[in-house]
């Protein structure tokens, strides 16, 4: 080692083979892998909603300690919304920190697909809260999928029976006309089936009318709405797609107060580039709407306080915000929920499982984690990985969303045995034994 | 530098028509294929770093060959017979589809015959979509083949039977079993999307020295010579069609059945055919080994991009990290082509060049 380059060059590559393993270390925690997408076609949507969930772990490290007193160690990672980056962002994650993944959360209807595959290989739950597959709410089958507080089939009944209710009563549906306008994806079509057989039940019109992928091209789909003059029109829309909509109704004067959001159709980044002319657009909420609870004390105090948050903070109260705080409290709650069982220590993604299976969240205890009137209580078992079945529709006023009706409960001597069918199918096609959800404890 | 040409005297002609002519680059291809085959998964089966878990079989090495293999097909096509395509994403998705439908009505068959089936279906298609090409070329033809791609996107949207009437258009794939080999782990997938991809490699690399190869050639570089010296048009356009969708289809159905295991129409959106584009644009026109330097560049890339700084603990945004792919990405994209128009894999022989004459390049 005479040449001096050769003995400086060696010492740089040390100290760089060096710099990680000694900046790493060994933390000790609760690993969650964060699958967002800050960037693509749906940042305006992906943006606040990761926002919601980072913060919220930030919360529950910086006020408690972590999970009782288990710290949680999450890392983010890109996904634009495409499924193969998710799938390669979900492989790179899922044996990070002592213990691997506690649970998913894919914020993507086509990566939960991809991932439904792929969670029973690695036992890691999925938790999809009030997205992906609809018949995954059939936990004999689905055993690591949870689509936890609402499911699309949900979504579609209550758009219906508050449409019935509207025209004053189901039996007024008679010959009345509904569009569904769709994202023309797996996410979109979720609901046809369901809206199919309510149109069958109660004898409405059902049209179904597509829209490409992004949603920009709408023109020729609000030609045909205007001819055919629709009694409703239901949207399944997401990102650009949602203002489109609204702008494209404003241009054929369809009146905004006819037109049906769904809870993915309905938040800030949906009516605020609309302007004035969504004021009157309804939506459903996936039980939360925007808003603040006394989490949001929590938060100025124990993330924004102390600088550690994500979002500005006029923006961590909207709709989205909140979506990513409530899907991020059921993933922890399930957390606690499993250490009740398996101690106070980094569990593995099977634990988890088994958590957030015996997951029960009543009054009082939405009450102590300061999610009071967000949600309404939730029970998971083996056959309901859904937990409860409510929703309530919202209304832009031009400046915020107003809560205008009362809880809806979507009718289950309906979708169960459609569940049943479609979950049953499934298990067939993938030579599944469906668990005896009797026999579970 | 690793050794020279000297002494090498061919006194066959079988010899120089080899596809390796030099010793030392057939020995050297040989061991490639053995680590490939061999060591990696014996390394990984003792658990050294990087080949010890899943993540580098199934998230990086399993995409990247199929995306080489897809390349290689769009490359037959647009590299060696000069037809350019901008539906490539599309006829993958046929053959993801035909797999799938052929696995769903024919659950018998052995999973081989149906990754052939699905080959089949998609070249037929393809054929057809290449009958444009008979009478238009260049960019005229590339807009013929977006509409392709534009027709089968609504295709596997819209026709039901596609999807077996799946009621949210998301299908998925069935487990792999091939003569009783359950396909399960992340390395067992790798080895068998690593066996498809030497097979067509090997076998295009093969076919493009033929007379099939040629004539594509000479109708790349001068179709009314190539007429005028007896090579029929119609006939080579068409085979390097049919095989060129072949072999998409093909990477489809593994890219579907192996990478993804289930997808949405959005998986073989046009995207993909850009993206295959730009793999055989960079990786270089006309070129097998640059298919897989190309696909090793688009994979590999935004992973090293967001990698490097976590690896060295500098802190990073995830979407920071994402926007910052896609400026080094289009940098190195620019700074590629204008250097090397004829892609990595002209530098990569100018590499070997120089290194065979060294200490005296020329």
């Amino acid at each position: 080692m005479k040449n001096p380059t050769t003995k400086l060059s060696m010492l740089l590559a040390a100290a760089l083979l060096a710099l990680p393993v000694a900046a790493r270390g060994e933390e000790n925690g609760q690993f969650i892998p964060v699958l967002s997408y800050r960037t693509g076609p749906f940042a305006p949507n992906g943006i606040p909603w990761a926002n919601g969930i980072v913060d919220y772990f930030e919360l529950i490290n910086q006020r408690d300690g972590g999970i009782n007193g288990v710290k949680i160690i999450y890392e983010e990672c890109e996904t634009g919304y495409a499924t193969d980056r998710g799938v390669e962002c979900y492989e790179r994650l899922k044996n990070k920190g002592p213990t691997g993944a506690a649970f998913v959360n894919p914020l993507s209807t086509g990566i939960t697909f991809a991932l439904t595959e792929k969670a029973p290989v690695d036992k890691i739950p999925l938790i999809t809260a009030g997205f992906g597959r609809s018949e995954s709410k059939d936990g004999s089958v689905f055993t690591w999928n949870f689509p936890l507080i609402g499911t699309y089939w949900t979504a579609a009944d209550v758009a219906v029976q508050y449409i019935a209710k509207e025209f004053g009563g189901p039996d007024k549906l008679k010959g009345r006309k509904i569009v569904l306008l769709y994202h023309d994806s797996p996410f979109g079509k979720e609901p046809i089936p369901v809206l199919e057989a309510l149109a069958k039940k109660y004898d409405f019109q059902l049209t179904l009318i597509p829209v490409a992928n992004p949603g920009v091209e709408q023109k020729s789909q609000w030609l045909q709405i205007r001819q055919l003059r629709p009694d409703y029109v239901v949207m399944w829309g997401w990102g650009v797609m949602n203002p489109t909509a609204i702008q494209e109704a404003a241009n054929v004067n369809f009146p905004r107060e006819k037109m049906l959001g769904f809870w993915f159709a309905g938040a800030e980044p949906d009516v605020v580039p609309a302007g004035a002319q969504a004021v009157g657009y309804k939506a459903l909420m996936l039980q939360h709407g925007a808003g603040r609870a006394r989490v949001h004390d929590d938060l100025d105090k124990y993330v924004y306080g102390k600088g550690f948050g994500k979002s500005n903070h006029t923006d961590s109260s909207g709709v989205l915000f909140n979506r990513g705080m409530v899907g991020a409290m059921l993933g922890v709650e399930g957390i606690r929920t499993a250490m009740a069982k398996f101690g106070n220590k980094p569990l593995t993604g099977e634990q988890v499982r088994w958590g957030i299976e015996h997951l029960a969240l009543d009054e009082n205890r939405l009450k102590e984690l300061g999610f009071e009137g967000m949600i309404s209580p939730i029970k998971i078992s083996c056959s309901d990985h859904e937990g409860s079945h409510t929703s309530r529709i919202q209304q832009w006023d031009g400046k915020q969303w107003k809560v205008i009706s009362d809880w809806y409960t979507a009718d289950e001597t309906m979708l169960a045995p459609m569940l049943k069918d479609a979950a049953g199918r499934y298990a067939k096609e993938k030579g599944i034994t469906p668990r005896d959800c009797s026999k579970e404890s | 530098m690793f050794y020279r040409e000297a002494g090498h005297f061919h006194d066959k002609y079988r010899d120089e028509m080899a596809i390796f002519q030099i010793r030392e680059d057939r020995i050297g291809i040989r061991l490639l294929l053995i680590a490939a085959f061999v060591a990696v998964p014996l390394l990984h089966a003792a658990g050294v770093p990087p080949f010890a878990g899943d993540y580098l079989f199934s998230a990086v090495l399993t995409p990247l060959l199929i995306l080489a293999t897809a390349a290689i097909g769009l490359n037959l096509l647009v590299g060696y017979c000069g037809q350019i395509s901008l539906g490539a994403g599309a006829f993958m998705g046929v053959g993801a589809y035909a797999a799938y439908n052929v696995s769903v009505h024919l659950p018998g068959l052995p999973l081989l015959a149906t990754f052939l089936l699905a080959g089949a279906a998609s070249a037929v298609v393809g054929l057809v979509f290449g009958i444009p090409s008979l009478r238009i070329k260049g960019l005229y033809l590339a807009v013929a083949t977006l509409a392709a791609q534009f027709f089968l996107d609504w295709a596997f949207l819209r026709v039901g039977w596609i999807t077996n009437y799946s009621a949210s258009g998301s299908v998925t794939a069935p487990p792999l079993v091939i003569a009783g080999w359950h396909v399960d782990s992340p390395v067992e997938r790798y080895l068998l999307v690593l066996a498809v991809a030497a097979i067509v490699a090997l076998g295009a690399a093969n076919l493009v020295r033929g007379n099939l190869g040629r004539q594509w050639m000479a109708i790349r570089d001068m179709d009314i010579a190539a007429e005028i010296i007896g090579i029929r048009p119609m006939q080579s356009k068409l085979t390097a069609f049919a095989i060129s969708s072949f072999i998409l289809g093909l990477a489809g159905a593994l890219w579907a059945f192996v990478n993804l295991r289930a997808w949405e129409p959005y998986a073989f959106s046009i995207d993909r055919s850009f993206q295959l584009l730009f793999i055989v644009i960079i990786g270089g026109l006309g070129s097998i080994i640059g298919c897989f330097l190309g696909a090793a560049f688009i994979w590999l890339l935004p992973l090293a991009v967001e990698g490097i700084p976590r690896w060295l603990s500098i802190p990073i945004a995830a979407d920071a990290a994402a926007n910052l792919t896609l400026g080094v990405f289009g940098a190195l994209i620019l700074i590629t082509l204008i250097f090397e128009p004829h892609g990595l894999a002209r530098i990569w022989a100018i590499m070997k060049h120089k290194l065979r004459r060294w200490p005296f390049p020329y």
